[in-house]
């Protein structure tokens, strides 16, 4: 029976020395297989005397327990190893950037109007457009600018024909829109308008965004709400707000509206030419004239209309400081965005 | 409108420094623009009166000048000035006195020679630029007096930007009443007596032009002495108010302007024949004008015309025939109202914009004409003399202006302002502003409106006054109120910003090019669409509304590829221009979506092969504009041609057979006249097409096996996958739920003209398991079916 002693050692010693799950099987199937060598020494039992076959049998069954033991541990720890292997194979170095598309932008202008868009129609006004190439009485005439006004000099207008515009500013929006409904009124007109001038702070096409409330017992009080709220939200800041008597024909009262100066915050500076003040948007109540063009009883009705220059805003926001960049469309200038 | 400061102070002085009275007058609507001190800052520089003048022993380009001026004996100066002369009087810097820029004056040698102080030209004191030789001063000027005070430097010129409703305000008196009103002080003016005429000289005046000119005065001066110069104090008020001196009589003119607004002309009486006749002009007269210039006046045009010859273009620009010159000796004054109807825009028409035609454009006090004609009278008589005859002052009584009444009331003033506001506040502010009040009911007026505010029209402009001088911030402030109704939305429309983002998403930077575009590219681009051309573009590259968002984005390439950029994607949406279909029909205005691209597939990376984008990159950006619908098989891409795009390399795209846009590569020719450096690709698509979306159904998900069946098939080259993957669909039946193509091969083994598709079909059952029989015996029928179809051929076997 020395035999079994030996055979158990040489299993244990080859169990150890596999160097894989498959080098390991190996060694299970030549000692514990049908044929293997612990297996065969069974056979030889039938050889020993009764009295003595128990006691082999004991220790041939609790050999190969111990070695199947040993291979489980074996296996376990081989394939541990493998794993260690493969992870320390596979470790990338993180840090390279990942493959694939980059993201695109939006155009500032467009972020911003979608910005001033998202302050209105949460509180309940809809965006409203319209034609760009507009007719003469949309643009000027329904809003109390007839042909001789001295106000049509405050527009270099371009014109197709005579009577036909690009339009000079999104207000004919708020006349089709009154045109065709009945109030109450509450409405907001992006998009893009023309002026007729050329020059480091001014482009020939520029954006607007206007705004019109009319109902019942509209007051220059909530207009004034209205636009600190906004200006505030915009800034996301408590910036002081005033109001300029100003003119538009379109309005009465009119209203010119300054914040602070946010570069110097109100003690003067290049920026806003030593005012302290920058000028952001007009604004006022609209003109009898005005509704009654759109047969709306300004008797009962009152509402209040105002006008802001998107890229004057965008500029101011995100501290762009040449307007014709907005126009360029130099990708190393969209992609800030 | 620039005016001096201290030449306001004359007629009203607010107890508040220049910084409070340029606030104080921007927040009641004249916008201050600019300001400027008027003089540097100096300090003991006096009239100084030249005695005597040697020449310097020592060089060549100096004097040595005996100066008096200071308070002891004349003292020594030497002067470096070519006009140093003996009996001039010129600014003089004492020793100790503090120049502009920080210069202090001291007692110095100059080569060997004393000098105690400077002789001063004017930009050495900061007043305008002249820097040619000393500054010299009249000759009355005083002696060894301070010039600061003197010529009252301590002055500010100040710019407001007036709207065009406050004509009324484009004068010292106006805008001194306006300061009065805001101070509630009152307001000053020269006192213009009446003058008695001293010879009976009169020139008949004819009013023909109605409601245009309805009031007219003249009067003749003779015997003035033109030769006189403007006195120091006028020139420089006129300075001040940014006028330049001309002769005394056009000066004087600028002065009334300046001072009362009211613009006046002189004529030489000698070039009068016949007399004043006040009419439109005639189509084919002409007039050349003060500046020298000859226009053809235009039908419609006020005139000013001697009898039948044309003298001036009425309250915009005399002539030149009838113009004071230096021989001038009796002259013919104009003082008229003019209708702001019959000047604005006339000037424009020729090109000619004057501080005249700035006025009447805007407004003229009507009741002004008289009352400037004597000031001017006065100042006329007092500077170059003359003998002044009678004013003649012809009017029509009923073409004048009507006077304005207004039914005003607090209602009113709540509901615009929500101000509670006590009447007697009201009135004061009215009456303030000039404005007579007849109270009628509780808190209710008819309101009289003065000639000079022919602004005020109605109720709502006494309700800006109010808040205007009541102070807008201090006018109440609240929050709209308004009922919190559900609003409809309607779910099938797909958002523009969901439109922008998918592609922000697919790493296209959005663009936003002119609506206008350079005609030379557009051509190019869509040489088949009529583009609508401006009247009056800004510049020949922006000359015509865009047909298309092409040629925009392709010129914002063009730059960026200039700038060194080699892969660009760039979107954009906006309308584009087409003309209507008939000559009656509105003009075409579009709202559309487009896309470029080119250069590598992928930005610059470590990890991947530097792979050029091509016609199926693209495609696939518009697949998934076109997958935002939710009915993405809806669209359909149909080989066509395009005259901007590469003939083989091309798709129109229809929805359901409505046309959506167009994909395809620019065609080589184009990119090689534009000098475009790598192939672009490019799509445009209608957004109205793009923004309807189907509403999601749901359809059952079958738990059944899915069988996946590869098959590749030869086809002639030039027939359409589409084509095919339609013929298999109809061939399959409804058991086939996806299929795909896996594989295009042309070359070794595949004859020239025909292609090798590969198939990947899937086929699912909705409740059962699909024997293989059943499937065998579909992909054979269908592989039949192709065959009798399309003369395909199976490749290999099916699996």
């Amino acid at each position: 029976m020395d035999n079994l002693s030996l055979l158990a050692e040489a299993a244990i010693k080859a169990v150890d020395d596999s160097t894989s799950v498959a080098d390991l099987d190996r060694v299970r199937v030549e000692y514990l297989g049908k044929k293997g060598s612990l297996t065969e020494l069974l056979k030889g039992l039938a050889k020993l005397s009764k009295d003595e076959r128990p006691a082999a049998g004991a220790r041939i069954n609790d050999a190969k327990s111990r070695l199947q033991a040993h291979i489980n541990q074996r296996k376990m720890a081989l394939e541990q190893a493998a794993i260690d292997t493969q992870l320390a194979a596979e470790t990338l170095d993180v840090s390279l950037p990942g493959r694939g598309l980059a993201r695109g932008s939006l155009h500032p202008v467009t972020r911003t109007m979608s910005r001033i868009e998202a302050f209105f129609t949460r509180v309940g006004y809809s965006v409203e457009e319209g034609p760009e190439i507009e007719d003469d009485y949309h643009n000027f005439e329904a809003l109390n600018i007839p042909a001789h006004h001295p106000a049509r000099a405050m527009h270099d207008t371009f014109y197709i024909d005579e009577t036909t515009v690009l339009r000079t500013h999104t207000s004919p929006v708020q006349i089709r829109t009154m045109e065709n409904r009945q109030p109450p009124f509450r409405i907001i007109c992006p998009g893009r308008v023309y002026r007729c001038d050329s020059d480091l702070t001014h482009t020939p096409m520029f954006h607007q965004v206007e705004g019109l409330l009319v109902d019942r017992d509209v007051s220059f009080a909530d207009l004034r709400g209205t636009i600190d709220q906004f200006l505030k939200a915009f800034f996301e800041a408590d910036l002081p707000v005033r109001f300029r008597p100003s003119y538009f024909p379109f309005t009465e009262p009119s209203a010119e509206v300054d914040i602070q100066c946010s570069n110097c915050r109100g003690s003067g500076c290049r920026i806003c030419s030593q005012t302290g003040w920058l000028e952001v948007m007009g604004c006022g109540m609209v003109h009898p004239n005005v509704f009654s063009h759109c047969n709306i009883d300004s008797r009962e009705y009152t509402g209040f209309a105002f006008g802001l220059g998107v890229e004057r805003l965008a500029m101011l926001r995100y501290g762009v400081t040449d307007l014709r960049l907005f126009f360029d469309n130099d990708i190393k200038f969209l992609k800030q965005f | 409108m620039k005016f001096s400061e201290s030449w306001l102070r004359e007629w009203v002085d607010p107890a508040i420094d220049t910084e409070a009275l340029i606030a104080q007058i921007t927040m009641a609507g004249l916008e201050v623009d600019a300001f400027e001190v008027i003089a540097g800052k100096f300090s003991a520089v006096v009239v100084g009166e030249i005695l005597s003048v040697q020449p310097h022993p020592n060089a060549d380009k100096l004097t040595v000048c005996q100066v008096a001026g200071n308070s002891e004996d004349p003292v020594q100066v030497v002067c470096g000035a070519p006009n140093a002369r003996p009996g001039i009087k010129v600014p003089f810097a004492l020793v100790g006195a503090q120049l502009p820029g920080g210069m202090t004056i001291r007692k110095a040698k100059l080569r060997d020679v004393e000098s105690h102080g400077m002789l001063c030209a004017r930009d050495e004191l900061g007043i305008g630029d002249n820097s040619a030789g000393l500054w010299e001063l009249p000759a009355d000027a005083p002696t060894g007096s301070d010039l600061r005070d003197y010529l009252n430097l301590d002055d500010v010129s100040i710019e407001v930007d007036l709207t065009p409703n406050r004509g009324d305000c484009l004068s010292i008196r106006g805008l001194a009443r306006e300061v009065g009103v805001l101070n509630r002080l009152a307001v000053t003016g020269p006192v213009c007596e009446p003058i008695a005429p001293q010879i009976s000289d009169t020139l008949p005046i004819h009013l023909g032009a109605g409601t245009k000119c309805p009031r007219y005065c003249g009067r003749v001066i003779r015997d003035i002495d033109i030769s006189r110069p403007t006195p120091l104090w006028l020139v420089e008020k006129l300075r001040r108010s940014g006028v330049r001196s001309i002769d005394p009589v056009v000066d004087i003119t600028n002065y009334v302007l300046l001072e009362l607004g009211q613009p006046m002309h002189a004529f030489d009486l000698a070039s009068l024949k016949t007399g004043i006749v006040v009419r439109d002009a005639r189509a084919g007269e002409t007039l050349t004008l003060l500046d020298d210039s000859s226009v053809e006046l235009l039908e419609g045009t006020l005139l000013i015309a001697d009898g039948e010859t044309p003298v001036a273009m009425a309250g915009i620009m005399g002539g030149a025939a009838t113009a004071v010159s230096d021989s001038t000796r009796d002259i013919f004054l104009e003082s008229a109202f003019f209708h702001p109807l019959a000047i604005v825009g006339q000037g424009r028409k020729y090109g000619i914009h004057t501080d005249s035609s700035h006025r009447f454009e805007r407004g003229v006090d009507p009741a002004m004409a008289v009352a400037a004609m004597e000031r001017a009278t006065h100042l006329i008589l007092a500077i170059v003399g003359g003998q002044p005859g009678p004013v003649v002052c012809e009017q029509l009584t009923e073409q004048l202006p009507a006077s304005v009444e207004i039914q005003f009331g607090l209602t009113r003033l709540k509901q615009q302002l929500a101000l509670d506001i006590a009447a007697e506040q009201v009135e004061d502010i009215l009456q303030r502003l000039g404005l007579e009040c007849h109270a009628q009911d509780e808190g209710s007026w008819r309101v009289m409106i003065p000639s000079w505010r022919f602004d005020l029209e109605i109720e709502a402009d006494l309700v800006e006054e109010i808040a205007r001088i009541y102070g807008y911030n201090n006018l109440p402030l609240t929050t709209p109120v308004a009922p919190m109704a559900i609003a409809t939305r309607n779910e099938s429309l797909v958002p523009l910003s969901d439109i922008r983002a998918c592609l922000v998403n697919r790493d296209y930077h959005e663009a936003v090019t002119y609506s206008f575009v350079d005609p030379s590219i557009q051509k190019q681009i869509t040489p088949d669409a009529q583009a609508i051309p401006l009247a009056n573009p800004i510049s020949a590259d922006l000359a015509e509304m865009r047909t298309s968002l092409w040629p925009g984005l392709i010129a914002a390439l063009i730059r960026n590829q200039n700038r060194q950029h080699q892969r660009i994607r760039l979107f954009e949406t906006g309308l584009r221009f087409l003309p209507g279909i008939s000559v009656e029909a509105e003009l075409i205005q579009e709202r559309m979506v487009a896309g470029l691209v080119s250069g590598n597939r992928l930005p610059d990376g470590w990890s991947h092969s530097h792979e050029k984008v091509d016609f199926y990159d693209i495609k696939n950006d518009v697949e998934a504009l076109v997958s935002l619908t939710g009915e993405p098989s809806a669209f359909d891409f149909q080989a066509a041609s395009f005259p901007a795009l590469h003939p083989g390399q091309c798709a129109r795209i229809f929805r359901r057979g409505i046309e959506t846009g167009v994909i395809g590569k620019l065609h080589p020719g184009i990119q090689r006249n534009l000098e475009i450096e790598q192939p672009v690709y490019l799509f445009e698509l209608r957004l109205s097409v793009l923004e309807t979306a189907a509403i999601p159904a749901f359809r059952d998900i079958s738990r059944s096996p899915e069988v996946k069946i590869d098959i590749a098939v030869i086809i002639d080259k030039n027939i359409a996958v589409e084509k095919l993957l339609q013929a298999i669909r109809l061939a399959a039946g409804s058991y086939l739920i996806d299929l795909k193509v896996f594989d295009v091969y042309q070359g070794k083994g595949i004859e020239n003209d025909r292609k090798s598709i590969g198939l990947n079909l899937t086929f699912q059952h909705h409740s059962r398991t699909l024997t293989e029989s059943e499937i065998i015996q579909t992909v054979t029928a269908t592989v039949t079916r192709l065959q009798e179809e399309l003369g395909a051929e199976l490749r290999g076997e099916f699996k």
